[in-house]
């Protein structure tokens, strides 16, 4: 292979990852924006929307449309009984409380799963459509990339529009940006951050069922990928879409180069690189408000 | 001379004082008789479990890890994710220059991973200790991940991700020998490390250093307004906890002859994390109950039921976050003060 085609395989390879982590962490730039909620526990949603998937393509023979209609359905539903009883009750606590709890709920996700799944990974079983790989002129490459980058740009372009051109996306800016002018404007911030919150999660779930292929699934999930949610969230700001989907796609084509060409700590280039412009703009590429 | 009408004792005269809050200072700052119990128990426990030394050496390791931890968190109120990063350096410190026979001696070798982890407190404190909250949070996690895929990296010093086995560490006073088999010298150094250790942190909490420290926590704002040069006390703090952290970390290289990058990842620092809070953080002992406890359920549970101790400590944390916020000696002060209060009352 020549080198353009190198190139544009391995940028083809990072964004679909990229593309993942901006499913994944998209509905947690809101939440946190919303609420400053320090939550953790975001990856346990991905995981448990991905192991929905994975279970209901395997053992019920769903199709792979429907097993992620079902794990956004599932997972949302799972994450508002949880924000009504639970996280309802820390968003006046201090960050140290909230990232107790949640990592207690990181804890129970993963054992639970263990218990009732096992600890085995789980393998998820592309439908053939997108199996194989796709001419794209200039270069031969999976479909399944392809595909992913396509949806995840149109889901970027659906929550952007969503946030910029309707009711409710007008007054998720208007809370993330000053959220007590937005209460006693008569917005119903508590409503709104419920909605917000199953979203988010059920959008995780879809990351989550996505990126089962290529990033695994096994209950370690929400700590394995903890850090990576984190850092594209705080990078990309909080309750900034496209500055989350410019995070995702940045992070994940130099996680993939930096695996291929430095497999050995190579990834510590991510760290430095997040910690210069976490310093520089402490509220992140896009953010309009402090961490 | 006002020693003859003053109540509060020779203390205060010495220092030539006598107002209340001095007063109540020192005595916050006394010995009470209860503060010997752990000590008693370390020492009978060597005499009554001469085959939970090992345990028994990591337990103390531990409990000064987290007392390490305390120091900013709980006193300075600098919310950490990555405080294994100093734990790591310190056993990475002691592990180098034992594995490649440079310096062996165990005293000196902590002292040196207390120097080598406070640098990296100093330097990471200058920058990271301008933010807070989730940036804080987010550049002490980065700090630590960085950290540790660099010693990932330099697998031809640090051993990558095998580490450096079988470390030959000196015998200490060049008398007692480390023995794998028998932890006895491990545990008794470990003891007389810790105590060291705590005494330090014991008198800087009651010290003003220590008291300006809690005002920051409590409110920032008003201690710039009094003046209080907030950012070099907390440099100075997570310096100082930073090197404890370090000798925590260079002990246990030393009591375990080994060092590897678990020393440095997110798993470490989530559990001194979890120990603190279950003990109860900013309150010096909460350090010695929650290590006793959660190394107890660990070392019991986990080896059986290791799901079952995941899914209970689970449980334990999101309890602790809703309800019992000060751990577990909050909970026994407030059922202290609550009997205290049924006795008073007529």
């Amino acid at each position: 292979m020549n080198f353009a085609a190198d190139f544009a395989g391995i940028l083809l390879g990072g964004l679909a990852a990229g593309t993942v982590l901006f499913i994944v962490s998209v509905g947690l730039s809101v939440t946190m924006g919303l609420m400053g909620f320090v939550n953790l526990a975001h990856g346990a949603f991905a995981m448990f929307g991905g192991y929905i998937v994975v279970l209901a393509m395997n053992r019920a023979h769903f199709g792979f449309a429907v097993a992620l209609a079902l794990g956004f359905i599932a997972t949302a539903a799972l994450s508002v009984v949880l924000e009504r009883f639970l996280y309802r009750r820390l968003y006046r606590a201090g960050e140290l409380d909230q990232v107790l709890f949640t990592i207690g709920l990181i804890f129970i996700f993963i054992a639970s799963m263990t218990i009732v799944v096992g600890p085995e990974s789980q393998t998820l079983q592309l439908p053939p459509a997108l199996g194989g790989q796709l001419n794209l002129g200039f270069i031969q490459y999976r479909t399944y990339s392809i595909f992913l980058i396509v949806v995840g740009f149109a889901i970027a372009l659906g929550i952007w529009l969503t946030f910029e051109r309707t009711r409710i996306g007008g007054q998720i800016r208007a809370t993330v940006d000053n959220r007590r002018m937005a209460e006693s404007l008569g917005i119903n911030v508590d409503r709104l951050f419920t909605i917000t919150f199953a979203f988010g999660s059920g959008m995780a779930a879809i990351g989550g069922g996505l990126g089962a292929e290529f990033l695994g699934l096994d209950p370690q999930y929400p700590l394995k990928y903890l850090v990576y949610f984190l850092i594209v969230v705080s990078v990309g700001g909080l309750g900034s879409v496209i500055g989350v989907y410019y995070a995702a796609l940045i992070l994940g084509v130099l996680d993939f180069v930096l695996t291929l060409y430095l497999p050995k700590g190579g990834t510590i280039f991510i760290y430095v690189l997040t910690i210069l412009i976490l310093l520089a703009r402490p509220q992140g590429l896009f953010g309009r408000k402090e961490l | 001379m006002s020693a003859a009408v003053s109540p509060a004792g020779e203390a205060s005269v010495a220092a030539g004082i006598d107002n209340p809050a001095a007063r109540v200072l020192m005595q916050r700052h006394r010995f009470r008789w209860w503060e010997a119990l752990p000590w008693i128990a370390a020492i009978v426990s060597y005499f009554a479990f001469p085959d939970y030394l090992g345990f028994g050496t990591d337990l103390l390791v531990t409990i000064l890890f987290a007392l390490s931890l305390d120091l900013a968190l709980g006193y300075a109120g600098i919310i950490t994710l990555g405080h294994a990063a100093f734990f790591g350096a310190g056993a990475y410190t002691v592990g180098m220059l034992a594995s490649y026979n440079i310096w062996t001696e165990p005293i000196t070798s902590l002292l040196l991973a207390a120097l080598a982890a406070a640098a990296i407190g100093v330097l990471s404190g200058l920058v990271l200790l301008r933010t807070k909250g989730l940036t804080l949070l987010m550049l002490t996690l980065c700090t630590m991940a960085l950290l540790e895929q660099a010693a990932n990296m330099a697998h031809a010093y640090t051993g990558g991700f095998d580490g450096l086995p079988s470390l030959p560490i000196a015998p200490v006073f060049g008398v007692f020998e480390f023995n794998p088999l028998y932890a006895d010298t491990q545990y008794l150094f470990a003891l007389g490390v810790l105590l060291v250790c705590f005494l330090f942190v014991r008198t800087l909490v009651y010290s003003p250093f220590g008291q300006s420290l809690t005002g920051i926590r409590e409110n920032v704002l008003r201690m710039h307004a009094i003046g209080s040069p907030v950012r070099r006390r907390l440099i100075v703090c997570y310096a100082i906890s930073a090197a404890l952290a370090g000798i925590a970390g260079g002990l246990w290289a030393q009591t375990n002859a080994y060092v590897n990058l678990s020393t440095l990842g997110l798993d470490r620092a989530a559990t001194v994390l979890i120990v603190l809070i279950l003990g109860g953080y900013g309150r010096l002992y909460g350090a010695f109950i929650g290590a006793v406890v959660y190394l107890a359920l660990e070392h019991f549970l986990a080896q059986i039921y290791p799901t079952a101790w995941q899914l209970g400590l689970g449980l334990l944390l999101v309890l602790i976050a809703l309800f019992a916020r000060n751990g577990i000696l909050g909970l026994g002060e407030t059922l202290w003060r609550r009997y205290r209060a049924k006795r008073t009352a007529p």
